[in-house]
């Protein structure tokens, strides 16, 4: 038990596929294609700077859609029975087992315009909408995916909750919004903050559900990345400074949502 | 306020269910139309299961899957050994490395092992496929496991181990008698998420397989990319009927364990 030596080959494992390729991430962002240092790939970023916001922008609506469908949900499941809520869960866990290719194909025959939302809208003489291919979609398809995400670190949150506080907020003389504003959502603040990361990280770094629901005009951050490394684009270098970019994009969100949060990590899974 | 939190909850529920349930309902249809049903038929099931290229790629995830989370589980269980016993500050430095796979977006660490693996293509006659493959599943398994385990250590008394020596156990004795039953559970829910991680992967897989070594859904997006056939929804039956099993199945294993634990305890008492 004292044996240090037993992760050694974990400590190997660990230099060679997951701290070397993040170095090389740095170094193909900092070279030209003859391995000279230059700034000039870093600096091409900036030209997608439209696409960044893009992403940032539709994730952001994302999470806030997710924030606001799952907390009242989140809420309603903590007050109902064990076994209730222990099916309930199972429910909202089980379309996340299904790959989500699958799940936004299914968005994609149903949004299409021969798809079957619009021929129930031509069943009463509306239509077709253009629905596929929007940035519409694109939310919609992030929602779809990651709202489990959003739902799961919520209601663990508040199911520690301990009702007693609930109830002296309102002896006290709380009403009901008094209760819910000072007393349960500073409560379950690590999770709202916990799950505003799970859904935001996923959805701004995505590339299929853009392509997929999306069409062509609707590109996203993870687009451009896989375009530099196996499209027709190829061009290592700049996808390695897209990828840097969004490396540090992310890491500055997570640290603000750390401040905000609490040191409790378990809400994470 | 019962009645709206039911109508909320049914209405959630419904958005999670009602695609799944259109792909299913359409994986009958006798003819590719997504919106009118016009007849019953397997033929889809009959067409999916004659299709050597997702039948390969369906045995390939699977073999992976398997290769991968046992792999993962012993090098993550030793490492989280290891660990444990380290000092402060290393403890601190490789915990955080390891924390990269699950932190950064998928598609970050797709790239990076993307990049790797090209740098070695290139220098040890190595080919994208199957142990590639395996190399990154490993590597984005690893971390969960060390996750899981590294709490149970928190929860042990620190002097079982020496214990068990005392009482005439030799090394080896008291780690495989004493120790490893009292993290289990964590090794357990460590080897389930990676081997579930592994199936359902599709980003890092997209970056790291080769033209002839493919997971499934892999494939399965090739196949959405290409043209609209019904046996992507038969597919999705198939997967979807298999999850839902899975969950019931493990529910059921779950509820029967805590109902024997609650009778050894009304028993003891």
């Amino acid at each position: 038990m004292k044996n240090k030596l037993i992760s050694a080959p974990y400590l190997v494992w660990m230099v060679v596929f997951i701290l070397v390729p993040l170095l090389m991430v740095a170094y193909f962002a900092f070279t030209d294609k003859d391995g000279n240092f230059t700034l000039n790939y870093v600096a091409d970023v900036a030209q997608y700077s439209q696409i960044f916001v893009r992403s940032i922008w539709l994730a952001a609506i994302a999470t806030v859609i997710c924030l606001v469908i799952s907390y009242p949900l989140a809420y309603i499941l903590t007050g109902m029975s064990k076994n209730t809520q222990s099916t309930m869960l199972m429910l909202v866990m089980l379309p996340m087992w299904m790959n989500f290719l699958l799940r936004t194909y299914a968005w994609m025959t149903m949004l299409g315009n021969n798809g079957i939302i619009n021929s129930i809208f031509g069943f009463f003489g509306l239509g077709p909408y253009k629905m596929l291919n929007t940035e519409g979609a694109v939310v919609l398809g992030m929602v779809y995916n990651y709202l489990p995400y959003m739902i799961l670190p919520l209601y663990s949150v508040m199911v520690k909750i301990d009702k007693s506080v609930i109830e002296a907020a309102s002896d006290l003389g709380c009403n009901t919004w008094n209760t819910l504003f000072r007393v349960v959502l500073p409560l379950s603040l690590p999770g709202v903050m916990s799950g505003i990361t799970m859904v935001f990280v996923p959805a701004i770094s995505t590339f299929i559900i853009s392509r997929m629901l999306g069409g062509g005009g609707n590109l996203l951050i993870g687009d451009l990345i896989e375009m530099q490394f196996l499209g027709n684009a190829y061009n290592v270098n700049l996808g390695a400074a897209i990828s840097l970019v969004l490396m540090v994009i992310i890491l500055l969100i997570m640290t603000i949502m750390n401040q905000f949060g609490s040191d409790d990590e378990t809400v994470l899974m | 306020m019962k009645k709206i939190s039911k109508v909320y909850l049914g209405l959630v529920l419904m958005f999670l269910y009602v695609p799944i349930f259109v792909l299913i309902v359409f994986s009958f249809n006798t003819t590719k139309s997504r919106t009118v049903m016009s007849g019953f038929t397997f033929e889809w099931y009959a067409k999916l299961f004659r299709n050597e290229i997702i039948m390969s790629s369906l045995a390939n995830t699977i073999l992976i899957a398997v290769i991968a989370s046992v792999t993962a589980t012993i090098l993550g269980t030793a490492a989280a050994i290891g660990i444990n016993n380290m000092k402060k500050l290393p403890k601190a430095i490789v915990l955080n490395i390891t924390n990269f796979p699950i932190i950064n977006p998928e598609i970050v660490t797709g790239v990076s092992l993307m990049l790797l693996f090209v740098f070695f293509a290139a220098r040890m006659n190595l080919e994208f496929g199957f142990v590639t493959l395996l190399i990154a599943h490993i590597t984005f398994s690893v971390p969960y496991v060390i996750l899981n385990v590294m709490p149970k250590f928190r929860q042990m008394d620190p002097f079982l181990y020496e214990a068990a020596q005392d009482l005439g156990c030799n090394s080896r004795q008291a780690f495989f008698k004493v120790v490893l039953p009292e993290i289990m559970p964590g090794v357990v829910s460590g080897f389930l998420m990676s081997f579930t991680f592994s199936l359902d992967d599709f980003i890092i897989s997209y970056f790291t397989c080769g033209s002839d070594s493919q997971t499934l859904p892999v494939t399965i997006y090739s196949m959405t990319r290409r043209k609209v056939s019904p046996e992507i929804n038969a597919l999705s039956t198939l997967i979807f009927l298999v999850v839902v099993i899975a969950l019931v199945l493990k529910n059921f294993v779950e509820r029967r364990s805590e109902s024997r634990s609650l009778k050894t305890k009304e028993e003891s008492l």
